[in-house]
């Protein structure tokens, strides 16, 4: 993909970071030398992000630029380095879903398939009501809860065509549910139940927690 | 079967909550300050004569690692950092320590960062685990709060500040010297080495990188002591490690385990056994996506360790063992791992990025058998012309996997291209 095709034709004409985004940076350079700014720059990277609905402008770059004493290039180079930087708009829920083989072996397949039968939507593509952007990732480190996908911030496992459907419904009228296994399945445990330490501690064994 | 008594991980399926209460509870924390009593060298001592080797991949002995450390601080300070960037594909378990047994990490940080004399830890986590992060950061100001970091840190005379740094999605990240780059706010591609980090590593400094996992074992190590862990496994291969077991199985999960655990009982005490039995098994790759497979004959009788996977002519890895059973389009399942290290390249080392992407494309002709016999040679002798000839070990881990199927699987390939070749010819 060139560099161009990442990035979007338009263009705001300015970008400024917050007043809240401003102390969280002052948060952010206290934990690298004071000779070392360049290290902040994953980090307002994503904070320019999620300030400015999930993508990255041309001005963003300027301006975290400017705040770390860095060259544009250099900044631009890290922001097309690293895939998390999206530097054209997404949909208002941005699915990345995992294809990777632990994933695949589990029915990825039948992920995306639903996403296209229910939204419309091949990866790469934004839905016509810009509420739904799908992109292919690679493994996102969850492959025993294979598959999964990434909405936002969240992550939703044990996935198969039906919960796919039911999450994208969920989505369309905007009721966000709880990041996790769709399932109810505790972490990464065993299914039916757990098969090792048992003996040392009680545990309940389905408990469904945010941000799990 | 590794006994109760002898987890580590007693919170890895989050049961309790990942808290500094909690976490004491189950005994983390606990004479902190006494374990350092004796000195940094001491530290250093008992992990070597634990015989703990680094959870991450390479199985490098850790307190041999550590020993690498400047024994005196001069002109530049020490770092710790952790490599959280876990990506392996296979590979979910230390986002299990993160969430759920973060303060054993945080503790481990202080011990390990001690022994090395760093009176600074950064643990760079991968950028999409957000809420992992989130997570980590409260046990970190947890730990600040009680005063086990910082000033002093756990009253043990010893400073130690500790952050989290995300990464922004990027699998290279994962090797220790690119990480170390995109910590500095670079792209994340590897140096070269020599120096190794433990001479020139983070900002120009005497820097260590370990895993996740090998920082977390090591306060119940010191704790229990260094025989208790050395007791568990085999020699060289020892103490207990978390299997992640994904694909084809009735119930993909984590689990804790001795080393040298047969695989074949792990996955059937663990995992609920291969989905339709274990003659209904085809393969498995062990440790993660760059080991290459080891087909069902293979398996039967395999110990899951550093040394009895070696020996078989592939490895422990991370412990990410994905298991594949006789539905499974090997050829495919194979590719998908090609098209993870075509799109992972740097892009630094010419071989590793034409090489990816010329592999990955001869293994989707290979996918439909739209190839000559001869081609698998040619596949074969370029796999071999990247291995060992760039600046970091992808290149190698792109070119495994293809080896291990060629190896094993060399007949199911030569088929499908016959197959098709008599379909043209019939039409």
């Amino acid at each position: 993909m060139s560099i161009n095709s990442r990035i979007a034709d338009d263009q705001p004409e300015s970008f400024a970071f917050s007043a809240e985004s401003k102390k969280t940076i002052k948060t952010i350079l206290a934990k690298y030398p004071s000779d070392r700014k360049a290290s902040a720059v994953i980090p307002l990277l994503d904070l320019a992000q999620r300030q400015h609905d999930n993508w990255i402008p041309m001005k963003a770059i300027e301006c975290i630029a400017e705040t770390l004493d860095m060259a544009e290039i250099r900044v631009l180079e890290v922001a097309t380095f690293y895939t998390m930087f999206n530097l054209r708009p997404v949909g208002k829920y941005f699915i990345q879903a995992c294809g990777t083989t632990p994933c695949w072996l589990r029915g990825s397949d039948d992920v995306f398939r639903c996403i296209y039968d229910k939204v419309g939507i091949k990866n790469g593509e934004t839905s016509a009501d810009g509420k739904f952007t799908l992109l292919e990732v690679e493994c996102l480190g969850a492959c025993v809860n294979a598959p999964m996908v990434q909405i936002n911030d969240d992550y939703y496992e044990d996935l198969d065509y039906t919960s796919t459907a039911e999450l994208l419904d969920k989505l369309a009228a905007d009721d966000v549910p709880p990041a996790g296994s769709v399932k109810g399945r505790q972490g990464s445990q065993p299914e039916p139940g757990p098969t090792s330490l048992e003996t040392v501690i009680e545990f309940p064994k389905t408990k469904k927690t945010k941000g799990a | 079967m590794l006994a109760d008594q002898d987890r580590i991980f007693t919170n890895i399926y989050g049961w309790e909550g990942a808290d500094l209460k909690s976490a004491k509870k189950r005994g983390d924390w606990s004479r902190t300050a006494g374990l350092m009593k004796k000195g940094p060298d001491e530290v250093i001592e008992a992990v070597k004569a634990s015989g703990l080797r680094g959870r991450g991949g390479a199985g490098f002995p850790t307190g041999l690692k550590w020993s690498f450390m400047p024994k005196e601080v001069k002109d530049r300070p020490h770092y710790l950092v952790v490599n959280a960037d876990e990506s392996e594909p296979g590979t979910c378990k230390d986002r299990d320590i993160i969430r759920n047994e973060p303060h054993k990490l945080i503790e481990g940080c202080l011990l390990a960062g001690f022994a090395m004399r760093a009176n600074a830890g950064y643990i760079y986590i991968r950028g999409e685990f957000v809420n992992e992060a989130i997570a980590l950061n409260k046990a970190i100001d947890e730990a600040y709060a009680a005063g086990l970091l910082g000033k002093n840190a756990a009253k043990s005379g010893w400073d130690f500040d500790l952050y989290v740094h995300r990464g922004a999605g990027a699998y290279i990240c994962g090797e220790e010297t690119a990480l170390i780059e995109s910590l500095e706010g670079k792209k994340g591609q590897p140096r070269l080495k020599p120096p190794f980090p433990a001479g020139v590593g983070l900002y120009g400094c005497p820097t260590t990188v370990n895993n996740v996992e090998t920082i977390a074992v090591v306060p119940t190590i010191l704790r229990r002591g260094a025989d208790w862990f050395s007791g568990l496994g085999r020699e060289g291969n020892t103490g207990s490690k978390l299997f992640c077991i994904s694909g084809h199985v009735n119930n993909p999960c984590n689990v804790e385990e001795e080393m040298g655990i047969p695989l074949r009982e792990l996955i059937e005490k663990h995992a609920g056994g291969v989905r339709g039995g274990w003659d209904n098994l085809l393969a498995i790759i062990p440790g993660g996506s760059s080991t290459p497979l080891m087909p069902k004959s293979v398996c039967d009788d395999m110990l899951m360790d550093f040394d009895s996977l070696k020996a078989a002519g592939t490895g422990l890895g991370t412990a990410g063992i994905i298991v594949m059973d006789k539905s499974t389009d090997i050829v495919q399942a194979i590719a998908r791992i090609s098209y993870f290290y075509k799109h992972e390249s740097c892009g630094q080392c010419t071989p590793c990025r034409e090489g990816t992407g010329w592999m990955y494309r001869m293994m989707d002709r290979l996918v439909r058998g739209d190839a000559d016999i001869s081609e698998i040679d040619v596949l074969e002798s370029v796999t071999r012309q990247v291995e060992g000839h760039t600046i970091c070990a992808l290149g190698d881990a792109a070119a495994w996997p293809i080896q291990g199927l060629i190896k094993h699987f060399r007949g199911e390939i030569e088929d499908r291209i016959a197959a098709r070749k008599a379909a043209a010819v019939a039409e």
